[in-house]
């Protein structure tokens, strides 16, 4: 009794020490996370001030011109970012509106006629097929489809339209293969997947009992899609479309392949273009001059306002589903 | 009554119209990666050969492998895998656990996201004006920065779903007897979280290992054998890059086969990173 007695300040002392141990340990390491959870904070605001300084120099000498100038002179250092901006909208809308059908499609498809043994083997298809590196698609369309669009469908198209005030503006040849309706291409099929898999996802989120109270007075399955399902995803598939429209604007390898890096701003979809990631890919190493370099930051500067704004849309769209289904 | 027939008629017309439209894009989507696959695998396996595996880039019209490329996108991926899964852990680890219910971890986790979708030539922007230019020369160093900036994002994210996929119970357990927060993570969360968050690490490693965009510019390119850090270093998808642009034949060949090599590696990874949490899906 008395020898317990006597040692209990000596355990109590020791088991205080420990205490002490583990509270500073455990102090460092919530310091630890901490920090690294800032420091993603930190990353994205360090990209926004780099790209803000290192294209400091273009800004200030062209001022608001640089985005509604349309000439890119690196002899006589006159830049504008018009005509990449110009093909990395056109080639990203083209993009989405080729895309969303096919998504939505695919998804309906996987969510409600697909046979059941089916649906894991192709759901996981379309999902690896998104973590395919953008420069296969790139070399694919180099190599493949454009020579394939420039001997079979583009003189289809443009001896078709020929005639036709507006549509033959539209596709004016001569066919090169590479250029606006290429790079469309290649962007739809490499946003598909993103597109496919955000759908089916949200499609998931509708209760059965909605679908099947529909089906009980008698819909068919695409008045069911159409009247209960679309609508009740509505929010979903928009910040999908927005995360693929997100991807579409900053591709850079695949479309600097088949984009063909003229910086003019054509009617025609079959014509040469560029977007402001192929013009930073193809000019960068090679840009001399600080005014050059300091001009192509400036175009990455753009690419990464207009992303984020829509990259947020997107996220908070979709936030904004997963909030109701409480996941 | 013939009017009710014929409105069910029309209803069930266009029902098959639309669902035949929906097999359609289905056979279309998968006919399309079909031929770009088969592009890839019909081009690419005739160019494989030992020489492109113990062989240095050539010369133009001259033979030879891609030895380099490939040392060169491994040593900068594992540098970046090296340098980014401990911070995105951390992280992670931060909205998971310590900060589940904090401001910071909301704004984080989108920011994240956003960081996730982020095109990656801006990092490689990024990584130019932060590293290349005050260092004054292109380096492995600052492609594998540039690398392991677009692994952290991965990280965050299926660790901080993987972790908030364990039950609250056997934290309270572990707290139960005594132990503190920082062991409970280590020896509960992180044990119950592993096959996830290693799935996260390799799905991160099978982004990086094709991307050529952030190399572009940081660590360039070496038509030569380099293991030096500090100064440019070839890598697979830039190599692949130049070289499909080249209007040489022995090059664009070897572009095929590099992108072979990179599609398989990053199929399999994807696959094997899947099939360790596939099973607890299917429960």
């Amino acid at each position: 009794m008395s020898a317990v007695q006597e040692a209990l300040p000596a355990i109590r002392g020791s088991r205080d020490a420990t205490v002490r141990r583990f509270a500073l340990t455990d102090a460092i390491f919530h310091g630890m996370t901490r920090a690294a959870a800032i420091l993603v904070l930190v990353l994205l605001g360090g990209v926004a001030i780099s790209l803000f300084a290192g294209s400091w120099q273009a800004l200030s000498t062209f001022g608001f011109s640089f985005l509604t100038s349309e000439s890119w002179n690196p002899v006589t250092e006159k830049f504008g970012a018009l005509a990449p901006i110009y093909g990395t909208i056109i080639t990203s809308a083209i993009a989405i509106l080729i895309a969303v059908p096919l998504g939505i499609g695919i998804a309906i498809f996987l969510t409600e006629l697909c046979p059941r043994p089916l649906r894991r083997p192709i759901g996981m298809a379309v999902e690896l097929l998104a973590g395919i590196p953008s420069i296969i698609y790139g070399i694919w369309g180099l190599f493949v489809l454009a020579p394939f669009l420039q001997t079979t469908v583009q003189p289809f198209i443009i001896s078709a339209f020929h005639g036709i005030p507006g549509l033959n503006s539209l596709f004016a040849g001569p066919p090169y293969g590479i250029g606006l309706l290429t790079s469309s291409l290649i962007l739809a099929i490499m946003v598909l997947p993103f597109i496919t898999s955000i759908t089916k996802d949200v499609f998931d989120t509708v209760p059965p009992v909605l679908k099947e109270s529909a089906y009980g007075i008698g819909c068919t399955t695409w008045e069911v899609t159409r009247r209960v399902v679309i609508p009740y995803t509505r929010i979903g598939i928009m910040g999908g479309v927005m995360l693929g429209l997100g991807r579409a604007l900053g591709e850079t390898m695949a479309v600097t392949f088949v984009i063909g890096n003229a910086h003019r701003i054509s009617t025609s979809l079959f014509a040469p273009a560029t977007t402001i990631s192929a013009t930073i890919a193809n000019e960068f190493t090679e840009a001399v001059g600080d005014l050059y370099t300091s001009s192509l930051v400036a175009l990455g500067l753009i690419l990464f306002v207009i992303t984020f704004l829509i990259l947020a849309i997107a996220r908070y769209m979709l936030m904004r589903i997963d909030a109701r289904t409480g996941a | 009554m013939s009017t009710a027939t014929s409105l069910h008629q029309s209803r069930k017309r266009k029902n098959s119209v639309m669902m035949t439209l929906c097999v359609a894009a289905a056979g279309i989507g998968l006919a399309w990666l079909a031929l770009i696959l088969g592009a890839l695998l019909y081009k690419g396996l005739s160019g494989v050969n030992l020489a492109v595996f113990t062989e240095m880039t050539p010369p133009p019209g001259d033979s030879g492998g891609l030895l380099n490329a490939i040392y060169g996108s491994i040593v900068m991926t594992i540098i970046g895998v090296v340098v980014g899964t401990p911070i995105g852990v951390l992280a992670g680890t931060y909205m998971a656990e310590y900060g589940r219910f904090s401001k910071l971890t909301t704004v984080v986790r989108f920011i994240n996201d956003i960081l996730l979708s982020a095109p990656s030539i801006i990092i490689g922007l990024f990584v130019y004006e932060l590293m290349v230019r005050p260092m004054g020369h292109f380096s492995a160093i600052a492609g594998a920065v540039a690398l392991a900036i677009l692994v952290i994002p991965v990280v965050v994210r299926t660790t901080e779903d993987m972790l908030n996929l364990v039950p609250n119970a056997l934290r309270e357990a572990g707290t139960a007897i005594g132990a503190p927060r920082w062991v409970v993570i280590k020896s509960v969360a992180y044990r119950a979280a592993l096959s996830g968050i290693v799935t996260g690490i390799l799905l991160s490693i099978a982004r990086i290992s094709g991307e050529t965009a952030p190399l572009l510019f940081t660590a360039l390119n070496n038509q030569f054998w380099s293991s030096n850090l500090n100064a440019p270093m070839a890598s697979l998808p830039v190599t692949i890059f130049q070289f499909a642009l080249s209007p040489y034949e022995e090059w664009q060949q070897l572009a095929w086969t590099g992108a072979l090599i990179i599609t398989l590696t990053v199929l399999a990874l994807s696959i094997f990173a899947r099939s360790l949490t596939g099973r607890r899906e299917d429960k």
